[in-house]
């Protein structure tokens, strides 16, 4: 007799076990807490209030992304996003936590580069006072999204009290036909179970499109777990994990490294492991993908027609989308290709890594965004806009009327002032086109970094298969 | 440190569209500061509550009466998914909120729902939209009762519905508990756990010094 088959997610968390609480609700062991400008000086101040000091400071990263301008300079930072920074410089550095500072290596947005320098590991508890914390399930880590308590929580105890998720695994298999990326798989699997679909879940995605995935398209696809309702999403770590950590700043090294190899290799789900909910998506059916509405689950093929209310029986999912496209100003039934667009915003969590830039500049090189769009380019980290620009990918930008700008979360969100005008339309290579979430009144759609460089060409929505090379 | 909950008998609004987000809830610009606690209860949803000239939005349920007085909201599927602020929370909380009865939730706004004394109910979907309609025959006069220990609800005309809550939630919302006391006092345990997994993952502990 062997030992019960376990998923991904339970032996993660079995191995970070403190103390049981109850029967489904453990103490859990968090490895590695991330704090941003937003909310991590915050809690620092929280913590003091109550008397209390940082548990584990060592296992504590800290770095500015999203109230910081983006411009040059990082002009126009607001007066109260410099006194978020400010902050953050003087309690992280009391308590004795790594600030990664604007302008140095290792700044950035904190789901670029917890990867990007080696601190997300496989089989590590990962945890950020953000929702987008997901992301760094794509080297096999178990990493989510907090609150401000429990991030005081955290602070205070290097620990979090949590109740074991159930688990759905979504395969993905097949090939990715030209054009489609893992931004568009994720799109389309939100489209296909909603964005409840995952809600209570840990999502585990496997099959052949992920096993063939570069690293970076996995950050992608877990990034999105949470507009799928699932604050966890996870993929088992391979070859390719191990090669893209191998040498990264903060991995192990040498015998270290041979140990965490061995330990990781133990991790993936055992063939028979049981999960409460599967689902499988046929890669090869799927195009590049956009969004018409304010939720994203609100998606399209590029080929598609904007939906009519009129078409659709149920009273409560036709006055919702009678209320999305009211928002969006779209016409029910019209093409979704050919809609004019204002902005174009390339960059986000989602897709701001050196290999979303690439893809985004193989569209612009040699070509001009069209007159009356406003481009922007916000590279995920300092690192990622170096090795660009070591690239020239910065000039293939520039010299296609994109604006280059300097990492941080920006018009993702728009908590640094960063906004699209009231009433204007943007493609967003970012993760949420909700009611205000570019600016009040912003109508956003959501779509890959190819297509959102198509966009800014075309100067509306377009299909970036046609544009291709 | 959570209020403690028990009872609530209170006017309740039915926002019934899916997928109200945190977003919505509290838009982010709201949000930007370290002394923002008490600034947010004029904000809380603030695209649905105010004209684009800053005017209350008279359509906008919680801009009529007696749904101004809610301490309890009735929501469609999905709500509070999005974003893990928990100002979404907070700004609830400011403007009276005590209480959400919905047939989901998302997970982050859940869990925060709790850590500041706020229950969050899950029913199925066929209760939510009866308690709303309910509520709706009452023109919203008629209060909601909520009785946490005994785990049930009483709509406007006298139904009682009963709903299941993570018994340790209950515990804890019942006598206000504070996570934080609770957990310092097992700091024994951490600490034993963290010396024994140096030992079996070092590259978890010593990641600076490798650096």
């Amino acid at each position: 007799m062997g030992k019960p088959a376990r998923t991904l997610l339970a032996k993660i968390w079995d191995q970070h076990i403190i103390a049981r609480i109850s029967e489904d609700t453990d103490l859990l062991h968090v490895d590695r807490h991330l704090l941003h400008d937003l909310g991590g000086s915050r809690g620092l101040l929280d913590l003091k209030s109550r008397g209390l000091k940082v548990h584990s400071p060592e296992l504590t990263f800290a770095t500015p992304d999203h109230a910081i301008s983006t411009a040059q300079r990082r002009e126009g930072t607001s007066k109260i996003g410099q006194e978020l920074l400010a902050s953050l410089r003087v309690e992280t550095s009391a308590s004795g936590i790594q600030l990664f500072d604007i302008d140095q290596p290792g700044q950035g947005i904190v789901h670029v580069i917890g990867p990007e320098l080696g601190l997300s590991l496989p089989g590590s508890i990962i945890v950020c006072g953000d929702s987008h914390t997901c992301t760094h399930g794509g080297l096999g880590a178990l990493a989510f999204g907090i609150g401000s308590s429990e991030l005081t929580h955290v602070l205070a105890t290097q620990a979090l009290i949590q109740r074991r998720p159930k688990t759905m695994r979504v395969r993905f298999e097949g090939r990715l036909a030209l054009g489609v990326t893992a931004k568009d798989l994720i799109l389309a699997l939100i489209g296909h179970i909603g964005a409840a679909g995952g809600t209570g879940y840990a999502v585990e995605y496997a099959g052949s499109a992920i096993r063939d995935m570069p690293i970076e398209g996995r950050l992608t696809i877990c990034n999105l777990s949470i507009e799928l309702g699932a604050k966890m999403g996870m993929v088992a770590p391979d070859e390719k994990t191990f090669e893209y950590l191998h040498g990264r700043q903060y991995a192990p090294r040498e015998e270290l490294w041979e140990q965490a190899v061995k330990a990781w290799r133990q991790l993936p789900s055992d063939a028979d492991a049981v999960f409460d909910e599967e689902v499988v998506i046929d890669v090869e059916k799927i195009i590049p993908q956009v969004t018409w509405g304010i939720s994203p689950e609100h998606v399209i093929g590029v080929d598609g027609r904007i939906p009519d209310p009129q078409s659709v029986d149920d009273p409560a999912r036709r006055a919702s989308i009678e209320t999305a496209l009211d928002y969006m100003g779209l016409k029910p039934g019209a093409p979704i290709a050919g809609t004019p667009v204002d902005w174009v915003f390339i960059g986000s969590c989602t897709n701001s890594r050196l290999s979303d830039l690439r893809a985004a500049a193989e569209i612009a090189r040699g070509r001009k965004v069209a007159p009356g769009v406003r481009a922007w380019v916000v590279p995920g980290s300092e690192n990622v806009k170096r090795q660009a620009v070591a690239e020239g990918l910065d000039r293939v930008f520039s010299e296609a009327g994109f604006e280059w700008r300097e990492p941080g979360c920006s018009m993702c969100l728009a908590a640094n002032g960063e906004t699209v005008g009231p009433g204007q339309r943007s493609v967003s290579t970012s993760n949420r086109n909700f009611v205000g979430r570019q600016g009040p009144r912003a109508r956003t759609h959501l779509a890959s970094p190819a297509s959102a460089a198509a966009a800014a060409i075309a100067g509306a929505i377009a299909d970036v298969r046609t544009m291709g090379r | 440190m959570p209020q403690p909950f028990n009872k609530l008998s209170a006017i309740a609004a039915p926002i019934m569209r899916s997928n109200i987000d945190t977003d919505v809830i509290i838009r982010i610009e709201r949000l930007v500061g370290n002394s923002i606690r008490g600034t947010l209860g004029k904000w809380a949803f603030g695209s649905l509550r105010y004209l684009p000239d800053g005017s209350e939005n008279p359509a906008f349920v919680l801009n009529r009466e007696p749904y101004r007085q809610a301490e309890i909201l009735v929501t469609g599927p999905n709500f509070g998914c999005g974003s893990s602020r928990e100002g979404a929370v907070w700004s609830l909380q400011e403007m009276g909120i005590r209480a959400i009865i919905g047939s989901g939730f998302g997970d982050i706004f859940f869990a925060n729902c709790f850590q500041n004394g706020i229950l969050p109910i899950v029913v199925e979907k066929e209760i939510v939209d009866l308690l709303a309609a309910d509520v709706e025959a009452t023109q919203g006069a008629g209060r909601v009762s909520i009785d946490l220990e005994a785990q049930t609800i009483l709509s406007p005309s006298g139904k009682h519905y009963a709903f299941e809550i993570d018994p340790r939630r209950r515990e804890g919302l019942l006598q206000g508990l504070d996570e934080v006391a609770l957990t310092l006092q097992r700091d024994q345990q951490i600490r034993d756990f963290q010396t024994a997994d140096k030992a079996a993952r070092p590259w978890i502990h010593f990641a600076r010094k490798m650096a």
